[in-house]
């Protein structure tokens, strides 16, 4: 009889964390959706919220233009870009075991910026301006191909690296810095020899900025970013697995080096795909991830959502944030996180946690 | 033959061949223990077993079915491996711990059989005291009847063990061997611990297989293996028998020393 009722305690406790659980990510949500709204009426032109509620339930009205044309894409871009990196971010440092991993720590941010530097270099660099309604709309195919295509360069140099040379976490993080350190290499030699107007222009397409965003790159970004997020929710117990213990893991029949290459592959596509279109946007891989842990515990079936909700609640807040500092400029939200980060990163060391996970 | 049989096993990392053309065989039901100094095969023994690692040849077979043949997914369902250091770089809770550990059973993540067999398992171990506690807060005789637990929840047919009671004190290592005792009678599994205390043998072991240099030295009942003539010969000891209540070996010296009295 008393172990009958001590059993279901536990399960009822077990409940109830779980419960507790999706209640914090219910709310992350919600806090979504509210900082969604915020980004669509801040601005140079400031929109009170009914009407900006209004503006995107009727087509037609006052603020159509900029809602429609400007702030909406931009507010969903960085809500799926924000999800995105963090699901990168939040996979990888799962996979290899280092809270310090994301697909960044891998190179993607030198491979995106070679790619985008000999595409300007090559004259690409001339996006073209259309003008709609007096607002100014940017679109550069070329350049966002090429910076795709050298991500894929570097995610499958280290692929196939590790494949050859066993998937281990230190193979993996050592030849991404070894790709890393190489692209960087190779767009300081570029740009050696390019005009000032190029330099200047990769400089300025590497701040991450949500300028750059339209309704193709919102819709490139939310369907890998949401194809990814079911993908590494279904896998969540296999990161649990993972970190406990690889021989562990085994032993419930998941293939470690196969979690971990697979990982890496597709958190560095999506990672690719945002900065491909957006530019390097830094920190929310690492910091989405560690914020949520705190709040969250490790569970990755509630992490992984709380992360690329945290992630998605961010830059759509940064990016805000980038609007109103210093109007009517436009600061670049990769410099806004930029800044953010830091802090964020020494406080939690501070906190002194004697496990990351 | 019902239960585990392993043929002609050979296996290894890189070019170093450690186990030599081992053959074994346990039933089901009963404890084998698998003794033997450091280095003898043991470990990579029951990695093998587990396939946790892949050996150069040999087969290994269950109730007639190829296991080396398994896929690692089918094989998780049926073997349960409690590997000798397991640091989780994981804080979380027993009862999680425990619940991930049907992950072999899961479809899209658990559902109520899961938890109700990880709270069934919690119960036969006794571990309701700890079902809530943090895995990385235990303590060592804790910790490995919680690893046993997430062991036994995957409900496996065959149950190895590497070495559980190294980290233990005197009650625990009682508590925990009984425990293994216990479970593999009741549900009739296989069990092999490599274990390096002799005497937790001789009292609790149904079989002994005494391994040196990567083959099987002898197999057979504890008490007709552990003879002080093949304790000598694996160990370097010199031990005698001493029979108390029951039976136990008590080690005397080094072989190779040469008393001075």
């Amino acid at each position: 009889m008393k172990w009958c009722l001590v059993a279901r305690t536990i399960a009822t406790q077990y409940e109830r964390l779980t419960w507790k659980r999706t209640v914090l990510i219910f709310s992350l949500f919600s806090c979504l959706v509210l900082a969604f709204i915020a980004s669509i009426c801040v601005g140079s032109a400031y929109i009170p919220p009914s009407q900006a509620i209004a503006a995107l339930l009727t087509r037609g009205g006052d603020f159509d233009a900029i809602v429609w044309e400007i702030r909406l894409p931009r507010a969903l871009v960085a809500v799926f870009a924000g999800a995105g990196l963090a699901l990168g971010g939040v996979v990888m440092q799962a996979s290899l075991r280092n809270p310090m991993a994301s697909p960044f720590t891998l190179g993607m941010s030198s491979a995106a910026a070679f790619g985008a530097t000999v595409a300007v270099v090559l004259g690409a660099g001339r996006f073209l301006r259309v003008y709609v309604g007096g607002f100014e709309v940017y679109s550069y195919y070329p350049l966002i191909i090429s910076s795709f295509l050298s991500s894929l360069v570097a995610v499958f140099a280290i692929f196939f690296f590790a494949k050859v040379k066993g998937a281990f976490p230190e193979t993996i993080i050592l030849t991404g810095i070894a790709i890393s350190f190489l692209f960087s290499a190779a767009t300081s030699l570029i740009q050696y020899f390019g005009t000032t107007e190029q330099v200047a222009a990769i400089v300025f397409w590497l701040f991450g900025s949500l300028s750059k965003a339209s309704w193709e790159a919102f819709w490139a970004i939310s369907l890998t970013s949401v194809a990814l997020l079911v993908l590494f929710m279904k896998w969540s117990y296999r990161y649990d697995a993972l970190l406990i213990d690889e021989d562990f893991a085994r032993n419930l029949g998941v293939n470690p080096e196969r979690l971990r290459l697979i990982t890496m592959v597709l958190s560095s596509l999506v990672t690719a795909v945002i900065t491909s279109f957006l530019g390097v946007i830094s920190f929310v891989c690492l910091i989405a991830p560690h914020i949520a842990r705190m709040v969250m515990g490790s569970e990755h079936k509630h992490l992984i959502p709380a992360s690329a909700l945290i992630g998605a609640n961010i830059l759509i807040l940064s990016d805000a944030a980038s609007r109103i500092i210093m109007p009517p400029i436009i600061i670049p939200v990769g410099i806004i996180t930029s800044f953010l980060g830091t802090p964020l990163l020494l406080y939690l060391l501070l906190r002194g946690r004697r496990h990351w996970y | 033959m019902e239960g585990l049989r392993i043929e002609r096993l050979t296996a290894g990392y890189g070019r170093r061949m450690v186990l030599k053309d081992v053959n074994l065989e346990a039933s089901e039901g009963k404890l084998v223990a698998l003794l033997g100094p450091n280095g003898a095969g043991k470990s990579t023994l029951l990695k093998c077993v587990a396939k946790i690692l892949k050996p150069k040849s040999g087969r290994i077979y269950l109730k007639g079915r190829d296991l080396t043949r398994a896929s690692l997914r089918e094989l998780s369902k049926i073997v349960g491996y409690v590997p000798q250091n397991m640091r989780p770089a994981f804080s979380t809770t027993v009862f999680e711990a425990i619940l991930t550990s049907r992950l072999p059973h899961f479809k899209w993540g658990p559902n109520r059989t899961d938890v109700e067999k990880a709270e069934e398992v919690i119960k036969v171990l006794g571990l309701e005291g700890l079902a809530l506690r943090k895995i990385n807060e235990l303590s060592g005789g804790e910790w490995q009847k919680v690893l046993l637990a997430m062991a036994l929840v995957k409900e496996p047919e065959v149950l190895l063990l590497d070495e559980p009671t190294s980290n233990l004190d005197l009650k625990h290592q009682l508590e925990v061997l009984r425990l293994i005792k216990r479970v593999t009678k009741e549900r009739g599994l296989v069990t092999i611990a490599a274990l390096h205390d002799v005497n937790l043998a001789l009292r609790f072991a149904d079989e002994a297989a005494l391994m040196k240099d990567g083959s099987i030295y002898a197999v057979g009942r504890p008490e007709e293996v552990l003879v002080p003539e093949s304790i000598r010969d694996v160990y370097g000891v010199d031990a005698v028998l001493v029979k108390g209540p029951r039976l136990f070996i008590v080690v005397e010296d080094l072989v190779d020393e040469v008393s001075a009295n």
